[in-house]
């Protein structure tokens, strides 16, 4: 039976793709007999077969690690115990106040850049000429994983010399498209990922250029939600452009201007993947999460990574709980 | 009813199948293995020095490593005489966050049978924190490695005593890159001391300096591992200018990195590095040289036809071979190579050199047979010849010189054989990870990139020293 595990031949592949066909009918066709069977029971039974594997698969994947990774932070890396020691070091030592700095930018600067780029662009196109073509042409980068993207900006970025007094033909190519354009212009090129502490900004753009095609889409569809009869009688009111954004557009999308905001603030806390890649966290350009990660498991210092991913998980708590508050609210008023 | 639950199944099915397709393609046709069976014995006279082994037939060594394309497929190559020999199956993986998945793995229980670990620093975590995942060298390594090796690298394998892990490859890290061509057309002459390394460097300046070439040119950039050159860089100057008693006590911190001989070192080096005048040859000012990945670092010895190059020369280890383009000449009169980074005066020669070590962590008879095999001249020779294109040496003096192609692995093997040399390993690599795979990587980087004191780069690496 050792070609059911190591299928050589044509003959023997059809064989085993037959058997798997069988074996995942038979598996299915129980469930599906179960399930048939489930409405014959008490209801609270039911919820407890349905519950169950939720319960277990967050208590084993979530709730578990979450403990370990708070008790983790007590301890040093040789697994004595330190007390708050952890927390102090990250709190108080000149490199992590840098990280702690980054982040706060990253937090604030992100949700909203992002969102205003979308609610502006989703308020411009709306109802325009090429409104389909527009919407694909920013929402696109969304399809960019967060490394992709850092590639493609760190060409953008990169940075060759302007010699002076050498002859054109002999100065290094410029190979960055924003580099190029200062040269055309007449200016120095710039190295826009090693200056602090501009240089979190740059990568901030990156996130942001993500990030905006994701509200332009979510507030998009709830302007198109708005009931022409408001908008109509805001217009009979005499209002108009500017005014008709602020007091009618703005308190109609609110819920979803909300979720927008958290979602993305929520992300940009985790932002690791732009920041490892653009510039491995130098240059004083790295957040909380790339240095626990670089703690964690590239330093060995794993009850400092524990203390940083535990700062990360209470930062991320009020905007989760502000989050359901805002839903739930909405649904009140539902 | 019915005719839903019918559709059900259809449904269930149709996702079967698909399933299964899916499946099956993943599985792929597993190329036979060549003699696996039976094919051992086919009057193969090369496999007497593999009968020690014994007969394998059917198990598997798994190995993990952090060579990845496209070093990694002459490593394959090299295990075939053993895979022919004793019909053992070698299983390579290659990753490039080797360092920290090894750990992960470790930690989660699935450990590889055999991992290629390139730092001994790391060797030592693993043996302090995982005692139980990895088990001491095999006697058949233990015999190769006294046999072929000199007992300095026997002791970078060892953690209290204990011989753990055979050195595998070794690498030369006190070269300088520089084109051979250029140099006899400017009419310069390989510098023999420190001295002469700088008033070349003045010529070239003076010469070149207003077509806006200069002599050194540099990168340390490498992700997450950024700054690892200017380390290479600080060691070997510490071990010209303090020599290795004080570099072997900077490793284990009785020297501490704030000491004044460091201090020194760190100077001398900043001569260079941090040197408008000197540095970045056609990348940009001193600050660029941070930005610059390690494998972009010297290319701008070469120059295009008719043009006269932006930098002469590059402080880089000998496995930068590999980083050239393609069809460029590497030899002694072609278009690059490689000159000793040269002591104080011509009498010192420290090297500073680097390697990878063959770590277990399963003590199953095929695994601990690959493991000697590893430490043997037979797989030195077999690897030799499966890298046509150079880039690799080791410290296995049954290695013979003749099989390795490339001029600048011979010159290599040559400098790793001289025992008149006094040899270092990379300082970083024996530290603790949160020095060498942390300060010391970012200080140096903030040295460069932001131009930080000499004082507070030292003080810096010196305070997190666990």
């Amino acid at each position: 039976m050792d070609w059911l595990l190591h299928a050589d031949t044509t003959g023997e592949k059809l064989v085993l793709m037959v058997v798997a066909v069988l074996m995942f009918v038979a598996v299915m066709g129980l469930i599906l007999f179960a399930t048939d069977r489930i409405r014959s029971l008490p209801p609270w039974v039911v919820g407890v077969i349905f519950v169950t594997p939720v319960v277990l698969a967050l208590g084993f994947g979530l709730v578990y690690p979450a403990i370990e990774t708070i008790k983790e932070s007590f301890y040093d890396r040789s697994g004595a115990f330190v007390g708050l020691d952890n927390y102090v070091a990250a709190f108080t030592r000149d490199e992590f106040q840098v990280v702690l700095r980054n982040t706060a930018v990253w937090v604030v600067v992100v949700p909203l850049a992002s969102t205003a780029i979308g609610l502006l662009y989703a308020v411009l196109v709306d109802r325009a000429r090429f409104e389909k073509f527009a919407k694909t042409l920013i929402f696109l980068p969304m399809a960019i994983s967060l490394v992709g993207a850092s590639i493609i900006w760190k060409f953008v970025y990169a940075y060759r010399p302007v010699l002076e007094g050498v002859p054109a033909e002999n100065q290094p190519n410029q190979i960055g498209l924003l580099n190029q354009m200062l040269v055309w212009f007449g200016l120095e090129p710039q190295q826009w990922l090693i200056n602090s502490p501009a240089n979190t900004y740059f990568l901030i753009v990156v996130m942001v250029w993500i990030q905006a095609g994701f509200a332009m889409t979510i507030l998009a569809a709830a302007i198109r939600a708005i009931p022409t009869d408001i908008v109509e009688a805001a217009r009979l009111d005499g209002l108009g452009g500017t005014r008709m954004f602020r007091y009618i557009t703005v308190p109609s999308i609110r819920p979803a201007l909300v979720v927008v905001i958290t979602t993305i603030a929520m992300a940009t806390l985790k932002v690791f993947d732009i920041v490892r890649t653009m510039t491995g966290g130098n240059f004083n350009t790295s957040v909380v999460s790339y240095e626990f990660y670089r703690q964690s498991f590239v330093q060995r210092n794993t009850g400092l990574g524990a203390a940083l991913a535990v700062i990360l998980f209470v930062l991320v708590i009020p905007i989760v709980v502000y989050n359901v508050r805002q839903m739930r609210r909405a649904e009140e008023i539902r | 009813m019915t005719s839903v639950r019918r559709r059900r199944v259809f449904a269930a099915a149709a996702t079967g199948a698909a399933l299964a397709l899916v499946l099956t393609a993943c599985g792929g046709n597993d190329d036979p293995e060549p003699g696996a069976t039976g094919d051992g014995d086919g009057g193969d006279a090369d496999c007497a020095a593999y009968e020690q082994y014994g007969d394998l037939s059917g198990k598997t060594v798994t190995v993990y490593t952090s060579i990845v394309s496209p070093e990694d497929q002459p490593h394959i190559d090299s295990y075939k005489p053993f895979e022919e020999c004793t019909g053992a199956t070698i299983s390579y993986e290659g990753s490039k966050e080797f360092e920290a998945q090894l750990l992960v793995r470790l930690e989660a229980g699935s450990a590889p049978d055999i991992a290629y670990i390139p730092q001994p620093g790391l060797l030592q975590t693993i043996v302090q924190d995982y005692p139980d995942t990895i088990v001491p060298a095999s006697e058949g390594t233990s015999a190769n490695v006294d046999e072929f090796f000199s007992p300095s690298w026997k002791t970078y394998g060892s953690v209290d005593g204990t011989f753990y892990a055979a050195p595998l490859g070794a690498n030369v890290k006190s070269f300088v890159w520089y084109s051979p061509k250029q140099f006899e057309a400017n009419g310069y002459d390989i510098p023999e001391t420190w001295d002469d390394l700088i008033a070349l460097s003045d010529k070239i300046v003076a010469d070149h300096g207003a077509d806006g070439a200069k002599p050194w040119c540099a990168g340390i950039g490498s992700g997450d591992a950024t700054g690892w050159p200017a380390t290479d860089w600080l060691e070997d100057m510490v071990l010209r200018t303090a020599g290795g008693d004080v570099y072997d006590k900077w490793i284990t911190n009785d020297v501490k990195f704030n000491d004044p001989q460091i201090a020194t070192a760190l100077e001398k080096v900043g001569e260079i590095l941090r040197n408008p005048d000197y540095v970045n040859g056609g990348l940009g000012d001193v600050s660029s040289i941070a930005a610059t990945t390690f494998q972009d670092g010297g290319l701008p010895i070469l120059a295009e036809d008719g043009k006269d190059p932006l930098c002469y020369m590059h402080r880089q280890a000998s496995f930068y071979a590999a980083n050239w383009p393609a069809g460029t000449n590497v030899a002694e009169d072609g278009d690059v190579f490689a000159f000793y980074f040269p002591g104080l005066d011509a009498g010192t020669r420290p090297v500073l050199g680097g390697g990878e070590f063959v770590a277990a962590f399963s003590d199953r008879p095929e695994v601990a047979a690959f493991q000697a095999f590893l430490a043997s001249p037979e797989w030195a020779n077999a690897k030799a010849v499966s890298t046509p294109n150079g880039g690799w040496v080791s410290a296995n003096s049954g290695l013979d010189p003749k099989n390795l192609v490339s001029p600048i692995d011979q010159l290599s093997a040559t400098i790793l054989g001289d025992t008149t040399q006094e040899f270092r390993f990379d300082a970083s690599d024996l530290m603790p990870a949160a020095v060498g795979a942390g300060s010391f990587w970012t200080q140096m980087t903030a040295w460069i990139a932001e131009g930080k004191s000499d004082a507070d780069v030292l003080d810096a690496i010196q305070a997190s020293w666990p």
